[in-house]
């Protein structure tokens, strides 16, 4: 390298570093800074005011907020060996609480509290947890992502070839069906409080007369069977604009000679779909599977309005548990040990990302 | 041959049906929240049993609108969340494209390596980082007019600066920034220009759609913003609309108050999408190459 080059390079250096540095540098303090400083606070048992120092305790946030148990509970049995049934002929069981409080013999279970529970065989199966809220949390939002990355990717793909028609007056469509996205979620949530209400919803309203009024109403957020798979839809709904945006520009990059290819060979429109339009959407289709999940999992502004985690925790998410800890209760290592956590889950899912390219090309 | 036009013609006619079925099942919650703010409260749950709460029947009126700006500080809000989201688009844009331009034009030491580490960023969602944020900020020293405080809480600043630098903005800017020709630079730095004037007087004027792109998501993300703001600003004076909204679910609840408010705060946006739908459009197939 010539002297006159490398001298180039150190000018360029000064220069460089001083348009990089204003927004590198609010990056590091803002989102990297914090971003470490959640690994270490997860690892104490700091509280945003306390008395005592803060302490490093290891692992134990994590012990809290992960320990499951089972327990196996065999039905009580009178002297004959017959078993004790209740008033309505149901065996009788142990109390859990005989296992989960100051007994030696299963300390491994000190502490936890009842999650779930199934019969096997005679024997009554107890699945038991240390956090049964955050259990709840983590469960609900791995049932919520499982089922809203499918649904609504497939439906934001039937939008986009419903949009991708050569027909007067497209755009007109196009705008209508994106413009729940530019709304913020706070105030969607609040509109489908009354789509959603029990008495005189207007979701309830419509299936009464589409039925001819033999639809029995429900409370929609009311109900725990109901309420987290009334907020998945709503989501849904203001989501799928935007990502039947992103398949609209995929399916634009495919070759319009392709399709003429396939109509001198004759081909249907289903044939059209399965062997032109879908191989040239693979990797959009891993991209909007990806986008869709990491926003599932900070499901946050819709339980915050409409649901505060209940009822009876059946919408509880990890972000408003981490929320709840680290912000209203103030426990910052609890919370911070939820953010590490929900990181290593995205952490996980973008690196699945990379592979999934990967292994194509 | 007449058999063929005739079949076309319902063909498309059912298409037609199909797709504005589907417009009645996007639009019809924003059409609910405009007509329900002009009618009184027990109209107004009244008509949600009938398909009155999709049409301005009855008493209709802005009086809600009104007494939205007599029970909370409405305007106040609404300066706020302007102020806040104005100052950032206008900063971020600035320091975000200056940045790329230097990641993009110039030849530093552990360029290649910083950019990397401020895209490797784009995977770490807000959430995670929401509570140790609040710690950070709380620690913060501030000159104001006060002097020296500390502590960031319960200030426009607090809502500001953490949002100005991010990752998606610097990286839109360097995906449009690489397609540029170079000589363009090259010839402004012949002709004696510092580093500075090129990135001001050459690149800028011709970076319009990116900075469209840009400043589009960014307002977007801010005036929407929710969970920030609701950690940060405790006091009223300080608050943008969405949180500004608790103020309508204290004591009793007036339906057509909240409405009213909510009509206020999403009718602009509305109107300023539907001006530039196409850019907005645009700039979200844009972030498709993201990932």
């Amino acid at each position: 390298m010539s002297a006159k080059s490398t001298s180039k390079l150190q000018k360029h250096t000064l220069a460089g570093w001083l348009m990089a540095t204003p927004a590198v540098g609010l990056i590091t303090l803002f989102l990297v800074v914090p971003f470490l400083l959640a690994f270490v606070l997860s690892f104490t048992n700091q509280r945003l005011v306390s008395p005592n120092p803060t302490q490093f305790v290891g692992l134990s946030n994590f012990e809290q907020l992960l320990g499951v148990g089972t327990l196996m509970l065999e039905p009580e049995r009178d002297d004959a060996g017959a078993i004790v049934r209740d008033a309505r002929g149901e065996p009788e069981y142990p109390r859990v609480r005989d296992y989960t409080r100051n007994n030696p013999d299963y300390l491994q279970l000190s502490g936890m509290r009842e999650l779930a529970a199934m019969s096997w065989g005679e024997n009554r199966l107890v699945f038991l947890a240390r956090d049964v809220v955050f259990i709840k949390a983590v469960l609900n939002t791995l049932a919520f992502v499982a089922v809203v990355a499918p649904v609504q990717a497939g439906l934001a793909l039937l939008l986009a070839l419903l949009i991708n028609q050569k027909l007067r007056g497209i755009n007109v469509f196009r705008t209508i069906y994106f413009m729940p996205v530019v709304v913020s979620i706070v105030v969607v949530s609040l509109l489908w409080r009354f789509i959603y209400a029990g008495q005189s919803g207007l979701l309830n309203t419509l299936l009464g007369f589409l039925t001819l009024g033999n639809f029995q109403p429900v409370d929609w957020l009311g109900n725990p069977a109901t309420a987290l798979w009334s907020i998945l839809a709503m989501s849904v709904w203001q989501g799928v604009g935007f990502h039947m945006v992103i398949w609209l520009s995929g399916l634009q990059t495919i070759p319009e000679s392709l399709y003429e290819a396939a109509d001198i060979e004759g081909a249907t429109g289903w044939q059209k779909f399965r062997y032109v339009t879908w191989p040239g959407l693979r990797n959009t289709a891993v991209l909007i599977l990806i986008v869709i999940t990491m926003q599932a999992f900070s499901l946050f502004s819709q339980i915050d309005v409409m649901t505060k985690g209940g009822p009876v925790d059946s919408t509880q998410s990890i972000v408003f548990q981490a929320v709840q800890r680290g912000y209203v209760q103030q426990d910052i290592a609890s919370g911070s040990a939820i953010s590490v956590l929900l990181f290593l889950i995205v952490l996980t899912i973008s690196l699945l990302q990379r592979w999934l390219t990967r292994e194509r090309n | 041959m007449a058999l063929t036009t005739r079949r076309s013609r319902l063909s498309t006619a059912l298409r037609y049906a199909l797709l504005v079925a589907v417009a009645l099942v996007f639009v019809f919650p924003i059409v609910f929240m405009v007509m329900s703010s002009l009618k009184p409260d027990l109209q107004l749950l009244r008509d949600t049993t009938s398909f009155n709460a999709f049409l301005p029947v009855g008493d209709i009126s802005l009086d809600n609108y009104f007494a939205a700006f007599r029970r909370a500080p409405v305007a106040l809000f609404v300066f706020n969340s302007i102020l806040v989201t104005s100052i950032t688009v206008a900063v971020s844009l600035f320091l975000c494209s200056m940045a790329a331009f230097s990641f993009v034009f110039l030849n530093w030491k552990g360029r290649d390596v910083v950019l990397a580490a401020v895209i490797a960023t784009l995977i770490v969602p807000f959430e995670t980082i929401a509570i140790p944020l609040l710690l950070v900020v709380n620690n913060l020293p501030w000159i104001g007019p006060n002097g020296l405080t500390t502590g960031w809480l319960n200030t426009y600043h607090v809502q500001i600066v953490p949002w100005i630098a991010d990752a998606l903005t610097i990286f839109l800017f360097v995906q449009y920034f690489k397609d540029l020709p170079k000589d363009l630079v090259e010839a402004a730095r012949i002709d004696g220009a510092t580093w500075f004037q090129v990135y001001a007087r050459v690149i800028v004027p011709i970076s319009g759609p990116v900075i469209a792109t840009a400043a589009i998501l960014k307002f977007l993300a801010m005036y929407n913003q929710y969970l920030w703001p609701l950690m940060v600003t405790q006091s009223e004076a300080f608050r943008p609309v969405m949180v500004g909204l608790q103020y309508f679910f204290q004591l009793n609840v007036a339906w057509g108050e909240v409405m009213a408010y909510l009509s206020l705060i999403t009718l602009p946006v509305l109107v300023f999408y539907l001006a530039l739908q196409r850019a907005f459009i645009a700039s979200i197939a844009s972030t498709g190459i993201k990932g």
